[in-house]
């Protein structure tokens, strides 16, 4: 009786059919995932890249409470069509600080992985408040609510520290600083140099939605203005294997 | 077994399974289905080693076939350049005013450009260049900065009021409200003067009065008759069509805020024959001049 005829041991028994499917799947899983985490090839280190200021930060939970990643991706593949339309193919450190990213899978939108510095400001609070005003054929719902949301960044710091705990390097005078920060970004009349020698000197600093006080929008444009922008592309060679 | 067996003579084995006295024959699998299986078999090991597949101790293995995602849109997109290289030479070459009266040139520039537009134009101007209220309106003959060929290359090139190019096209209405420059009153009285260029002011009487004020602080950019200035950008208030509104509550904010609308500078993002075809997109929609 050779090996393959002892499968009637595993079917009659749903104990022994289960450690052993585990196994199977353990083994798939082991050799189809685990190298990712080493293999030299698929983790590239990129220029440019930073963790969130803590106004982006704010704007990403707003995007994710929303849900804005259920119509829109933020992943542009590597095919002409969509680096032609979205810009230079996504590359996989640009979601480093992403926790969790925000990929998607459905586009009823367009990508917005590379929308930083596409639009105005003013357009952004347009089109978030009706969407329709700017792209009549638009079948986006009216998010004019964010504006009228004040926000104070009472815990962004707390997120911060999360996100550092998961191994994102916010410094402890980051997230100390945080709230502080957070009002900065929105202010082009605060002093606002801490937060460029915290997080570099090409952070937006601008009230992003027009209005007095920072509101949900103001967050939500901050983040949107640097999406895709981290990453100098006139300097960046990609090499091929990766 | 509660039942007898129904085997008859030349059957084939049973795979010995029996439930509830239903057997079932050991028959072998069809030819075709077998080799099939074993050809794919073969196809997943020859894929292996001819795409990247097995991962090693620092790399995976590349395949005999050098093939990569990058590598083939890269690929890709350098084909489509290079098919395309001539003609955007040529495109680059002649003089803007030259592209219409060449068929050929010409009607490259407007598929191309229209491809550009629809990609990076039409989320503000529209799809269609209809625009929307804030921005122009690209199918009339009104134009804030000019209308020629050269201008619309010009404004694509370098936009307007941003920090990209020092060429950007730049001008600024002062806030006469919120900077106190003009009262409450006077503002009033000024709106009312400009609606009546056009069309009927909300109140006649404060005509007269506005027409001072315009005289005194809007004549040097909107022109004495409000025709308005193309090289300061400075829009033309006479002839009934509104970038934000022409109606009293819009005009007064207009008046009151100043409007600052701004376009970006597209030589950042687009190549001299992309930049070179919208321009003649744009111009060839209706209001080229």
């Amino acid at each position: 009786m050779s090996i393959l005829d002892k499968h009637k041991i595993l079917e009659t028994n749903a104990t022994l059919l289960l450690i052993f499917s585990f196994l199977v799947v353990t083994i798939g899983g082991l050799v189809q995932i685990a190298p990712l985490f080493y293999l030299e090839n698929t983790i590239e280190k990129v220029e440019g890249m930073r963790p969130y200021t803590p106004l982006e930060m704010a704007g990403r939970e707003v995007y994710i409470r929303e849900g804005c990643y259920v119509c829109h991706s933020q992943m542009i593949r590597p095919m002409r069509d969509e680096v032609e339309r979205y810009g230079h193919y996504s590359l996989a450190a640009e979601s480093m600080y992403d926790r969790p990213f925000q990929w998607g899978s459905k586009r009823t939108g367009p990508d917005l992985a590379r929308v930083g510095g596409r639009y105005s400001d003013e357009w952004h609070a347009d089109h978030l408040r009706d969407p329709q005003s700017v792209v009549p054929e638009s079948v986006m719902p009216k998010y004019g609510f964010l504006e009228e949301q004040k926000i104070d960044g009472k815990y962004i710091g707390d997120i911060m520290a999360t996100n550092a705990m998961l191994g994102t390097p916010y410094t402890d005078g980051m997230i100390e600083a945080a709230q502080a920060d957070f009002r900065a970004q929105a202010d082009p009349d605060s002093d606002y140099d801490g937060l460029l020698e915290r997080y570099g000197e090409d952070i937006n600093v601008r009230n992003f939605d027009g209005k007095p006080g920072i509101s949900e929008a103001d967050a939500l444009i901050a983040y949107l203005q640097m999406l895709g922008t981290l990453v100098d592309f006139s300097t960046f060679t990609p090499d091929a294997s990766r | 077994m509660s039942k007898k067996s129904q085997k008859f003579e030349g059957d084939p084995n049973t795979t010995g399974h029996e439930w509830d006295g239903i057997e079932e024959f050991d028959n072998p699998m069809p030819r075709w289905w077998l080799w099939t299986f074993y050809a794919t078999i073969i196809w997943g090991v020859l894929y292996t080693i001819a795409y990247p597949a097995w991962p090693l101790i620092n790399g995976a293995t590349a395949g005999v076939l050098g093939w990569s995602t990058r590598g083939d849109v890269a690929a890709e997109i350098t084909a489509v350049e290079e098919a395309n290289a001539p003609v955007n030479a040529r495109l680059e070459a002649v003089e803007l005013t030259a592209i219409a009266e060449d068929p050929e040139l010409g009607s490259y520039a407007v598929s191309a450009g229209s491809a550009v537009f629809k990609t990076w134009c039409a989320q503000c101007h529209g799809s269609g260049a209809a625009g929307a209220k804030g921005y122009p309106n690209l199918l009339d003959d009104d134009w804030l900065w000019g209308g020629s060929v050269e201008d619309i290359h010009a404004t694509i090139t370098h936009g307007i009021r941003n920090e990209d190019s020092d060429e950007a096209r730049y001008s600024e209405m002062p806030a006469f409200g919120r900077d106190e420059l003009l009262e409450k009153e006077e503002i009033s009285q000024v709106v009312n003067y400009v609606m009546s260029l056009s069309g009927e002011p909300q109140d006649a009487s404060k005509v007269d009065a506005g027409s001072v004020v315009f005289a005194d602080n809007c004549a040097s950019c909107h022109m004495k008759d409000g025709t308005g200035d193309r090289a300061q950008g400075a829009p033309n208030l006479a002839d009934a069509i509104w970038l934000y509104g022409g109606d009293y509550g819009t005009l007064t904010e207009t008046v009151t805020n100043s409007r600052y609308g701004v376009m970006p500078a597209w030589n950042t993002r687009l190549t001299e024959a992309q930049i070179r075809a919208v321009s003649a997109y744009v111009h060839q929609l209706g209001g080229g001049e």
